[in-house]
């Protein structure tokens, strides 16, 4: 059997809903979970009875061969026995150290030279060059969540936890960031469980997804299989990104992309440093759908497809298009009997430039360049 | 002025600062962190001095090192001679009368560290004591300092427990306020009044120190 992470608990609380958690882990190859849900969904409390940090009521943490946790048994290794590297939402950096300080901070075992060397790589490995002896309150937030980094990897965990890395930065700096960091993740190849509640980087960094609500696990799958499929109208309203497709820039030009995506071409606002490789993100009440094409619309996308299914979602109806990829469209109900829309009729999708959303991807295999 | 109860004096002051930093630390931990339902009794214990009469406190000190308690019975069998009226018992009672002066200063500042941080030296592998002295002391450092230098001047001041415990017995536990009553008593005003105007300075110039240090009076860097 492979080694996997597999986690089975319950935590309860006294004055909310308990967290009921179910999911695997695969060790090797090393890859990125992301534990996506609104907050109070019960994602860092999982994250943090991985931690060691909080004990689950019932059920069991394995780690390969080793139990973590088996609440039955009290079996309950401590956070200092794991192996892990952790980073809080805050960073949880220690005001009376300098960054070097920091990032030694855990390296106490190690002779003096081997300490020095971590440091190095860690300093190198995340930029933080010139910052040693500066204390985390002189930093930007950036650098202070690469601090928080560089501390967890100096010890070179088994295992990295990080919750919401990137929530505690401004949204300019949140976007390079996320790219900068799923380079990192790739690079370093280490298996991690980040936590989020932002669907960009729930598809930028992930590997799988475990999508939450209320202390439930709703779905799992890949991040494009949970934002494509949602197994119900609960998880498209958190993922909130009907369609999502792997493409490719292939032309830039005065703040405009041309992204193609199976062959069709579709234009996206922005897209600055991203690419080549992109998710290309469509929310399904972006989609305007006309019975022919007029050709005189503002919106720059019109792709021709075939009806291929109505599935009516309360007070909207979610039709999906095949226009050489899947699309899903959410329209009224009063707009499926207008355009006459059932299973095999022609339709016209319009889709705004400034609708179509591009999230980095990395390219099978290859380098990221972010 | 009497050097020699001022002697005595710096070194019970001295010893008892010592002493409840040694005691006081690991106290303050356990009160700052356990999660014990009943820990406020044992609050309420540690508040007592602050409110008790030292008199109330010296008598059941005396009482419980006295020749007729096991624990008196215990130290006599032991060292040989009884505890009450000695230096040892002095210093016995300063360390209980001024518990609170040190504990209470160190517990509030460990309950002041970012429980966030404590959770992040967990996970980068340094165990609770380990925690403990590389990271909540360091940050408690304002909070230990003047839990020890208020304990410290608390001592310097004692009299009642003194009185009861010590007894008054030159050059062992003749401290600085007993001289002073002694001195009164006996109309020697001048006599009373070197020894007082000591006491007033030293225990001012500590506290100016402490106060001045909480309120970071000489950071010139710029404070976050």
């Amino acid at each position: 059997m492979a080694a996997e992470i597999i986690v089975d608990i319950v935590k309860a609380f006294p004055d909310r809903l308990a967290v009921q958690a179910s999911f695997r882990l695969a060790l090797e190859p090393p890859s990125v979970l992301v534990l996506f849900g609104p907050s109070g969904s019960g994602k860092t409390t999982i994250l943090r009875c991985l931690a060691g940090l909080e004990w689950p009521e019932r059920g069991t943490i394995r780690f390969g061969a080793e139990t973590w946790v088996d609440a039955a048994s009290g079996i309950r290794r401590p956070p200092q026995q794991r192996g892990i590297g952790y980073m809080s939402q805050d960073y949880a950096l220690f005001p009376t150290y300098s960054v070097a300080g920091n990032i030694a901070y855990g390296l106490g075992p190690l002779p003096e030279a081997e300490r020095q060397q971590r440091i190095r790589e860690a300093v190198g490995l995340l930029q933080l060059q010139g910052t040693e002896g500066l204390r985390p309150a002189q930093l930007s937030g950036g650098q202070q969540q690469r601090v928080a980094l560089a501390r967890a990897l100096a010890r070179r965990p088994r295992l990295l936890l990080l919750d919401e890395p990137l929530s505690a930065l401004d949204l300019p700096m949140r976007s390079r960031l996320c790219g900068e960091l799923r380079s990192l993740l790739k690079q370093l190849a280490i298996p991690s469980v980040v936590v989020t509640h932002d669907w960009e980087e729930a598809l930028a960094l992930g590997d799988r997804m475990v999508v939450l609500r209320e202390g439930q696990v709703l779905q799992e799958g890949t991040p494009q299989q949970v934002f494509n499929r949602p197994r119900d109208a609960d998880v498209a309203k958190i993922v909130g990104m009907e369609t999502v497709m792997p493409g490719r820039i292939v032309e830039a030009s005065e703040g405009l992309v041309t992204v193609e995506v199976e062959r069709r071409r579709l234009v996206a606002v922005g897209g600055d440093g991203i690419g080549p490789e992109v998710f290309v993100c469509i929310r399904a009440e972006d989609i305007l759908l006309e019975a022919a094409s007029t050709g005189t619309t503002s919106a720059r996308n019109q792709l021709a497809g075939t009806v291929r299914e109505v599935a009516p979602m309360g007070a909207l109806v979610r039709v999906e298009i095949d226009c050489g990829f899947p699309l899903s469209a959410m329209v009224t109900r009063s707009a499926v009997e207008d355009l006459h829309l059932s299973p095999g009729v022609p339709v016209v999708a319009a889709i705004k430039a400034g609708s179509v959303h591009l999230v980095p991807r990395r390219s099978n295999g290859g380098p990221v360049n972010a | 002025m009497n050097w020699m109860a001022i002697l005595v004096t710096l070194k019970l002051a001295t010893l008892t600062s010592l002493i409840l930093v040694m005691i006081g630390l690991p106290l303050a931990y356990w009160l700052a962190f356990s999660r014990w339902r009943w820990k406020f009794l044992v609050e309420s214990v540690v508040a007592l001095p602050l409110v008790l009469p030292p008199t109330v406190l010296g008598f059941y000190i005396l009482v419980a090192i006295g020749p007729h308690s096991p624990l008196g019975r215990f130290y006599a069998d032991l060292v040989g001679h009884p505890l009450p009226f000695t230096f040892e018992g002095l210093l016995l009672a300063s360390v209980l009368y001024s518990l609170p002066f040190a504990v209470q200063p160190f517990a509030t500042a460990f309950g002041q560290v970012d429980r966030r941080l404590i959770e992040a030296s967990w996970t980068l592998g340094l165990s609770r004591l380990k925690t403990f002295f590389k990271l909540i002391v360091p940050m408690s450092a304002a909070g230990v300092i003047t839990g020890a230098v208020l304990s410290f001047a608390h001592t310097l001041g004692e009299f009642g427990v003194v009185l009861m415990v010590g007894g008054n017995i030159e050059g062992v536990t003749r401290t600085v306020s007993i001289d002073i009553y002694d001195e009164v008593q006996a109309l020697n005003y001048a006599g009373a009044a070197g020894t007082a105007l000591f006491l007033l300075v030293v225990s001012y110039t500590v506290l100016l120190g402490v106060y001045a240090m909480n309120r970071k009076v000489w950071a010139v860097w710029p404070q976050k």
